[in-house]
Formats: C-alpha cells, structure tokens, sequence
C-alpha cells in the first residue's frame, strides 16, 4: 500500500468513528435505559442480558433467526432513507408493507414454474406496494398535504383493507385464521435446515446496495441528494423536485412491498399471511429506527437490522423463565449462559429500549455532550 | 330502537369519542403555534392511558387517575422539550422515539403490574357522568369544549399568546424583545403535554374503563390530522374533532347495526381515516402554517 492510500484509508476510518460513536452511545443509553425499567419491576438485567445474547448470537441456529428477522427490516429501513435523502418523513412503510404481502400471497393464485413464481410474486409485491404509496405522492405534489399525515391515514387504512383481504378473497378455506398458504413455486429456497432463514436476505442486501450505488454513484442519485440537502439550491439548480417526491415515494414503496413479500414467501414455517397481520405488524415502524441507527445510511442498516433482528430473536430467550433465586447469584448466572433458564422478561421490553435508543439518536451531538459533561466531572 | 333514540344514542357516542381528539389537537394547536410539532402524540396518548389507571387503581380516584394521566403527558412533553427545544434535536425522530417507546414499555408495564397481557380492566369502576337531555356525559366532554375555548383566548387575546405566536414566526423577534424563545416553547409544549396526558387518562379511566397496549388505535395521529385541517386555530381543530369524533362513533354504529353492517365491517373501520384524509386535502391549501413550524431556534 502506497503512503497516500494508506493516509486516505485513515482518513476513511476516521470520518467514521464518530457516526459509530454516537451510534455505540445510543445503543448503550437504550440498554441502559431498559436496565432501569427492568430494576423497577425487579427483574434482573444482567439474567435478561445475557439471555438476549444468547438468544440472538449463541448458535448457527440463533444466528439464522436474527438474520431472518433482520431481512424484512433492512428494505423497511431502505423505504425511510430514500424518503430522508429527498428530503421526505416516509412513514408509510408500515401500510406499504401490509398491501406488499397481500400483493404476494395473490400472486399464489397463479399457477406458474418454479422461479418464474417468485419472480412474479416479488413483483406483485413491489407494485401493489408502490401503488399504495402514490396516492402519499399525488396528494403532496398536487395539494401540498404533508407526507405525515397522508401517510398515516393510508396506514391505518391498509389496515383494514389487508384485514379485508386475509378474511374474504384470500382465505385459506380450510383455516380461516389464515390466508391461503403460499405456493410451493414461488417460495425462496431455506438456506439452513429448520430455521427460519432463506434466500430472501440476499434480496434484501443486494436491495441496500443498489440503492447505496443508485443514491451515491448515479446523477439521478445526485438529484435525489440534493433536493433533500437543499430544496431551493436544487430548484435553481434545475431539478425537477416533483419527480424526485414522485420517485423517492415509490421507490420506498417498492423496497417496503418487497419487505412484506419476504414474510410469506420467504419465511417458514408459515408461508402465510395471519389475519390478525401479528407476522407483519410493526415492521414498518421498526424500518424507522433501523434506519436511525444505521444513520440513514443503507449499508449502515443492513447492520442496525441485524442488530435489531437480534433483539427480536434474543427477546424470546429473554423471556423464559429466570433461574431460581434460592440459587447463589454466581449459579444462577450460569443457568442463563447454558440456556436453561432466561430472565422472565417480556418480550415487549425491547420495544421500549428500542424507543429509547431512537430518543438517544435525536439527541444531536451527543457525544460531545458525554465528553463535555466528563471533562467537567474531572474538573471539579 | 326509534329513529330518534339511534340518533341521540350516535350523537352521544360522538361527542365521547370526540373528547380525546380535540383535547389532544387543542393542545397541539398551541404547542405548534410556538413553533414544535409533536408527532409523539400517539404515543403520549398510549403512555397516559396507561399510568392513569395505575394512578386511579392507588388512589381510588378517578381525580387522582386524571392528575397522574396529565403529568405523564407533560412529563414526555418535558423530555421532546429539552431534547427539541433546548438541545435542537430533530422533532420527528424524537416523536417517532416516543411512540416506539410507548407501544413497548406499555406491552410490557401491563404484564409487570397486572400479570395480564396486552388487556387490564378495572374493576367496579363507576367514572362521573353529566345527566343531560340526551343522556349521561363525561365531564370531559364539556372540559373539552372549555379548553378549545380558553385556548383560543390564551393565544389570541394575552400577551403570552403574543409571545407564543411570535416564536413560531418570528423567532428573532422574541429573543430580541430580551424574552426566552425555548422557555417560551417549553411551556407550550407542556400545556399541549397536559392536554394530550388528560386524553390519555380519559380513554383508560373514563370512556372504556379498561387499558389495552393499542388503545390509542391512532387517535394521536388522528389529533395530528385535525391540527393539520384547523390551520392551528383552536376552534376549528375542536370542530375537526368532532367530525372525526363522528365518524368513528359512525362506524362503530354501522359496524353493530342488527343484521350486520350494509358493507363488510373492515370498510366502516376505514371512514375516520378516509374522511381524514380527505377532508385535510380539501382545506389543505388554505391553510398557513408558522413559519419556523419544526425548526430550533439558533442564535445567530
């Protein structure tokens, strides 16, 4: 390696230090911060931490869950970024997401080859997903209504509509809990025996670095930049901002059908959609915060989503019953590094850390902060 | 049942669904008129619900329910306050912040206090009703016709609302005038904090009588949109409550009519959100909004 690459990778490495920092910081103030809650009820956070990890790290077969939980995030986060590069609050993702699983669940009313199956149900996903975000693009372009508040009435309403789907048109005749479970042909190949994971999280990378290439390497990418960095500077400039709104919203609404098609076509061992849409509820949302933390960037979240897939996954660990507290502590620790018992904390709390952690990321320039505050502890 | 007792019955219904609505999106009105937007109203709404019954539940009181519910509000409005106003973090994240905190930690909260997932109702819970002419009301309701009013006063005939409506448009204007831009933001988001905390406790405490993890089933963002048709006047968000208060009431009404609903209930669930959206796109352009609605105040 020459000097002057060599200096240009530390320089690298160094503009990322602090993003990381302040990502490290918030993940930390989040634990923390369900630490507490924890305390207050008695429960013990060491148990529930050690068991989270457990539960998302501690096997091949652990590890596969948490990148199947995290695969459906990373195209939910990519959905909010693209809004956040053009300058958009994309919070549709969660309806998106709903109609995107119902577009793949139809697609299995065809019959088609092997591959060819997928493709099309992929595709049906992307487009009823895209579809459900026009009406967000066509309202601000064309009357100024905020993409908020549109985006929230079209969730509530996709809702309702997907809960139509699962019990009318696509119900499964013999289960009526449950749509028509997807056909063989177009499901993803599982990639490890009995586990949840298939080929679906290659979908979801490759999905990040095509818009990593497209937002940063592309001129269209370019204009996508600068009309979020700065909407009056980029009109002068000559760019077109209602196609860039137009675009943005329906590329975020393709990624966040995609995200709904990868939970049933993609995920065993249900292959369906539930009525009561438990196994999509809140991915959209969840998008939001892996996309906080991996600093609306999308390769930054292809790792948030893992991180967050495996609180998802570590939460059911978590919650088995904790160790017996006549045990002296130092055996009862043991119990949770073998498995054999958890903390007998419910899996909801890692919503609230995760809230906590996005309440952490808003908090601009918090490491300064946290130096700062130190400094003047050490003064004193 | 006549004609007339399905209407009053609807009308009835309406104005208690409307009380958290307008409440919330009165109190927003304000704290937008300073210049925050709060999107964690959802959120606010979900955490006040949830405290309050545990305040009704210790104190025995429905007062005691309702003072818990409004701190909490204020409480979380506190936290938006230093991070947005004082420390000039984005508003939205931190509002998306609040809601995903809020759906967790009240998932969780109902197992830890009351051992029952996702579902606590309180038991022989009698909450105060208004005998009227078309039947018992919450004294919520007119509480809620109150407020709008006093909040209309406050920001259009005191000098404080002066002050507020300066700092949402003209931020310079007050920091010159030798007053506090933040302080004046803080109490703003606070006021609206209390309103959407006492909406909160209603939904558990006084309307439903049980607390579930999605009780606010949107209602914040509802409140949002009313704030948004009302162009932050007041009264009109109280009216744009109503008619949303309506709605719902009105697919509530559809959706158990003898012999079930004309169309599927699925789409009678979807008219408070479809008027929604359609009644903000049609007000939408004639309505202006403070000009430095969302952004901190930086000395320059």
């Amino acid at each position: 390696m020459t000097q002057q690459k060599r200096s240009r990778v530390r320089e690298y490495l160094s503009g990322m230090a602090r993003p990381l920092g302040e990502t490290a910081l918030a993940i930390a103030i989040g634990l923390v911060g369900g630490a507490v809650i924890m305390l207050i009820w008695k429960y013990d956070p060491l148990h529930a931490y050690i068991a989270l990890f457990k539960g998302a790290f501690g096997g091949v077969d652990e590890i596969a869950s948490t990148l199947s939980m995290a695969t459906p995030l990373i195209l939910t986060a990519l959905t909010f970024l693209i809004g956040v590069k053009a300058g958009l609050f994309i919070i549709g993702a969660e309806g998106q997401v709903y109609l995107g699983t119902v577009g793949a669940v139809a697609a299995s009313l065809f019959v088609l080859p092997p591959g060819v199956h997928l493709l099309v149900a992929l595709l049906f996903s992307m487009v009823v997903g895209a579809l459900w975000s026009l009406p967000v693009a066509i309202l601000k372009v064309t009357r100024g209504v905020h993409e908020v508040i549109s985006c929230i009435m079209m969730n509530w309403i996709a809702v309702w509509l997907t809960r139509y789907m699962v019990n009318y048109p696509l119900v499964d005749p013999a289960r009526s809990e449950k749509t028509i479970t997807v056909a063989p042909t177009s499901r993803f190949p599982i990639l490890i025996p009995r586990t949840e994971l298939t080929l679906a999280i290659a979908v979801s990378i490759v999905a990040a670095i095509v818009i990593y290439y497209f937002l940063w390497h592309t001129s269209l990418g370019y204009q996508f930049r600068a009309v979020g960095l700065n909407p009056e500077a980029s009109r002068y400039a000559g760019i077109n901002q209602l196609r860039i709104i137009i675009l943005s919203l329906v590329m975020g609404g393709m990624t966040a059908g995609l995200a709904g098609a990868t939970q049933v076509v993609g995920r065993p061992p249900t292959w369906a959609l539930y009525g009561t849409l438990a196994n999509i509820m809140n991915l959209g949302f969840n998008g939001l915060a892996v996309a906080m933390i991996g600093r609306t960037h999308p390769i930054g979240s292809i790792f948030a989503a893992i991180f967050f897939g495996g609180l998802y996954t570590g939460a059911r660990q978590m919650q088995v019953p904790g160790p017996s507290p006549s045990l002296p502590y130092i055996e009862q620790l043991g119990e949770v590094v073998r498995g054999t018992a958890g903390a007998g904390v419910t899996i909801e709390l890692i919503g609230a850390v995760q809230g906590v952690i996005v309440l952490a990321v808003a908090v601009p320039g918090a490491l300064d902060m946290l130096r700062k505050y130190l400094r003047r502890r050490r003064g004193r | 049942m006549s004609f007339v007792a399905q209407a009053i019955t609807l009308a009835t219904s309406s104005l208690h669904a409307m009380v958290p609505l307008s409440l919330t999106a009165t109190g927003e009105t304000f704290n937008e008129k300073a210049g925050s937007f709060n999107i964690g109203l959802e959120g606010t709404l979900l955490l006040s619900a949830f405290t309050a019954v545990i305040g009704a539940e210790a104190t025995g009181s429905y007062f005691g329910g309702l003072i818990v519910g409004m701190l909490t509000g204020m409480l979380i409005s506190l936290v938006f306050a230093v991070i947005a106003i004082y420390w000039k973090g984005d508003q939205m994240i931190i509002g998306i912040g609040v809601n995903l905190f809020a759906l967790g930690f009240v998932a969780f909260g109902l197992i830890a206090v009351w051992k029952t997932p996702g579902h606590h109702g309180l038991a022989n819970w009698y909450p105060p009703r208004i005998p009227t002419p078309i039947g018992a009301l919450s004294p919520l309701v007119p509480f809620a016709v109150v407020m709008a009013i006093i909040t209309y006063l406050l920001v259009n005939k005191t000098v404080f609302g002066l002050r507020v409506k300066a700092s949402g448009e003209n931020p310079e204007s007050v920091d010159v005038a030798g007053l506090s831009v933040e302080r004046i933001r803080l109490v703003s988001a606070l006021f609206g904090g209390a309103l959407a905390g006492i909406a909160g406790a209603y939904l558990s405490i006084d309307w439903l009588s049980f607390v579930t993890k999605e009780i606010s089933a949107g209602r914040g963002f509802i409140s949002l949109a009313c704030v948004v048709f009302s162009g932050l006047d007041p009264l009109l968000a109280f009216g744009g409550a109503f008619l949303f208060g309506f709605s719902e009431a009105f697919a509530i009404f559809l959706a158990s009519m003898p012999g079930g609903p004309p169309i599927p209930y699925f789409f009678v669930y979807m008219i408070p959100y479809i008027v929604s959206l359609v009644v903000v796109t049609g007000v939408i352009g004639r309505r202006r909004f403070p000009a430095a609605l969302g952004t901190p105040y930086r000395r320059e």
